[in-house]
């Protein structure tokens, strides 16, 4: 016996191997590239902006003559994170509960099956227009403000919220559940304490991903805010507001060089905090783990 | 006439073997009493006819081919099959002559009374003390120090403490399936059941720990009535004081198999002179 007669046979198959690896990789580059130059591009041209005016361009007011070059975009940040925030607080909780309802309780039942139903084609509900909806239900009563952008990028983010805790309660194997079951644990406990944690790392990052995704949303918001406020506006319930997405398209369709150079700055801030997001997220999921 | 006769032996069920105990003491107060037990998983009869009754302190043996119904049979015994959607339970089931399918009956509390042990160690994603712990902490007790005591005891009685004691609030996950599954029984007797209902705890063991186990039912069988479904015949004659035989049977009704008891009595009596030619087929290997 020696080596050769265990090396690889040179055969069709080994070649279509070869070749699959160089499809996938070559497919790889193909959906990298595009992530690449995007991310390349907003931190190139909005570097410069944030770094050159460094803390201002994250603390000032937004020029109210949006001609005028240099910072800043506080008030925006300080919206995006409010509505972000308000519409999580919204989603989050009642999407986990309706995903629990869904397949702890409702199962294959007729009610179930419809709220499923609903939930999926409010997945397919354009961002926009939710923004109306909520414009029709909320503002024209009750007038700008953070809470609306809120709750219209909450009635986005809860299907999201609902189909991946569901996807993820379904994952829990059954056998857990048993072992509580066989010490005589009730449904209700049963839940809270052995299946949402075990669940829970995958809750989390459905959730950010809904959260991430509401983040950059920018259609409803036109609505929910108002437009032109460029102040800090601490009230959740009352006035116009703004956020990031909001400034990163009326700045970017501006003819003004200023503004444009700060719409790339706000964009790079959005791309920045929607990932801080999802870390500050994973570092959670881990130490829950631990 | 002639015709007549095929129909009859055609509808008419094999006759059902009525459990005729001998040998071992009957004194033993009865746990469990089933009268004519039937399991259904949507419309399909998974078992049917199961007469039996259960002493107190005694090991019952469920023996019988894949299939033939013996988890079926096992998770009737505390409610289990309530979690499984479309699966139904007819017939008598008491325990301590209370019917335990009786709508007033809770089955949090029957599963208080009547604990199980899974064929694969199901430790929750939590820590060994946790896992120990739970039960417990489900029946209101708080205190530390009471919870520590349990947790002790029951780690003990389960012969894991000692390969444990040091460990107590790593993840029950880093266990060996061994350990894994004696933590499964630690954490079963800690909320001091009446019952343990255990499904092929040691298919996944090696001898030692196999032995370890079967020692431990012994234990445990001054303080426990213990139901264990096995695959391992040695096993059922080492360990239980009667042994139940179940099989398999067309049902002429829906051209389906289901699972029936075919015979119960004490182990000894099982395995030296089965008294159905079915069961002696199976515990000399001459099953088709
Ligand atoms: N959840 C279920 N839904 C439908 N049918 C089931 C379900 N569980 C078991 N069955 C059927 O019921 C019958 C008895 O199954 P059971 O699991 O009780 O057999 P068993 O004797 O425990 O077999 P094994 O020795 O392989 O564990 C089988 O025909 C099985 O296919
Ligand atoms: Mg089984």
């Amino acid at each position: 016996m020696n080596v050769a007669e265990l090396r690889a046979k040179p055969s069709w198959r080994s070649v279509k191997s070869h070749l699959m690896t160089g499809l996938m990789g070559l497919a790889l580059l193909v959906v990298l590239a595009p992530l690449v130059s995007v991310l390349w591009s907003i931190s190139s041209r909005g570097l410069g902006i944030v770094t050159s005016a460094f803390p201002a361009f994250f603390t000032a007011e937004i020029p109210q003559i949006s001609r005028a070059a240099g910072p800043g975009m506080g008030p925006a940040i300080v919206g995006t994170l409010m509505v972000t925030l308000g519409a999580t607080l919204v989603a989050v909780p009642l999407g986990v509960l309706g995903a629990i309802y869904l397949h702890e309780y409702g199962r294959a039942g007729k009610f179930a099956r419809l709220v499923r139903f609903m939930a999926t084609v409010m997945t397919g509900v354009p961002s926009i227009v939710m923004g109306l909806f909520v414009y029709v239900m909320w503002t024209l009563r009750f007038g700008y403000s953070a809470f609306g952008g809120s709750l219209a990028l909450a009635c986005l983010m809860l299907p999201i919220v609902i189909a991946s805790t569901e996807q993820m309660l379904r994952l829990v194997p059954d056998h857990l559940r048993e072992a509580a079951y066989a010490l005589g644990t009730t449904k209700s406990r049963t839940i809270l304490t052995v299946v949402l944690p075990a669940a829970l790392p995958g809750i989390v990052s459905g959730s950010l991903l809904a959260v991430a995704r509401a983040a950059g949303e920018t259609a409803p918001l036109l609505f929910a805010l108002g437009l032109g406020a460029t102040a800090y506006n601490a009230h959740f319930f009352d006035g116009i507001n703004t956020a990031l997405s909001q400034q990163i398209f009326v700045n970017a369709t501006s003819s003004f060089a200023g503004a444009q150079e700060r719409a790339w700055g706000a964009a790079l801030t959005l791309v920045v905090l929607a990932f801080s997001f999802s870390v500050v997220a994973r570092v959670f999921v881990h130490a829950r783990r631990r | 006439m002639v015709a007549e006769s095929i129909q009859a032996a055609r509808t008419v069920a094999p006759p059902r073997v009525r459990p005729t105990l001998t040998t071992v003491p009957d004194a033993a107060p009865t746990v469990f009493d089933l009268t004519d037990v039937e399991v259904f998983y949507g419309s399909f009869r998974a078992v049917r006819g199961v007469t039996m009754a259960i002493h107190k302190n005694q090991i019952t043996a469920f023996i019988g081919p894949s299939g033939c119904g013996k988890t079926t049979v096992l998770r009737a015994f505390n409610r289990m099959h309530d979690t499984t959607p479309g699966a139904r339970v007819a017939g008598k089931l008491r325990y301590h002559g209370v019917d335990l399918y009786d709508p007033e009956v809770s089955a949090v509390e029957v599963r208080r009374r009547i604990g199980m042990v899974f064929q694969k160690p199901n430790p929750v994603p939590k820590s060994i003390y946790d896992n120990i712990a739970f039960g417990p902490r489900v029946n209101g007790v708080r205190e530390r120090g009471k919870l520590d005591a349990i947790v002790e005891t029951s780690l003990r009685s389960a012969a894991l403490w000692d390969e444990v004691k040091d460990r107590l609030s790593a993840s029950a996950l880093g266990l060996s399936g061994g350990q894994q599954q004696r933590l499964c029984i630690a954490r079963t007797i800690a909320v001091e059941p009446e019952v343990v209902l255990m499904d092929e705890p040691c298919s996944a063991l090696d001898p030692i720990a196999t032995a370890r186990i079967e020692e431990l039912m012994r234990e445990l069988k001054s303080r426990f009535t213990i139901v264990i479904v096995t695959h391992n015949m040695q096993q059922a004659a080492r360990v239980s004081d009667r042994t139940a035989f179940f099989s398999t049977e067309l049902d002429s009704a829906t051209e389906r198999r289901t699972g029936t008891l075919v015979e119960y009595d004490a182990t000894a009596k099982i395995f030296s002179n089965p008294g159905d030619q079915r069961t002696e087929n199976y515990i000399t290997g001459r099953f088709g």
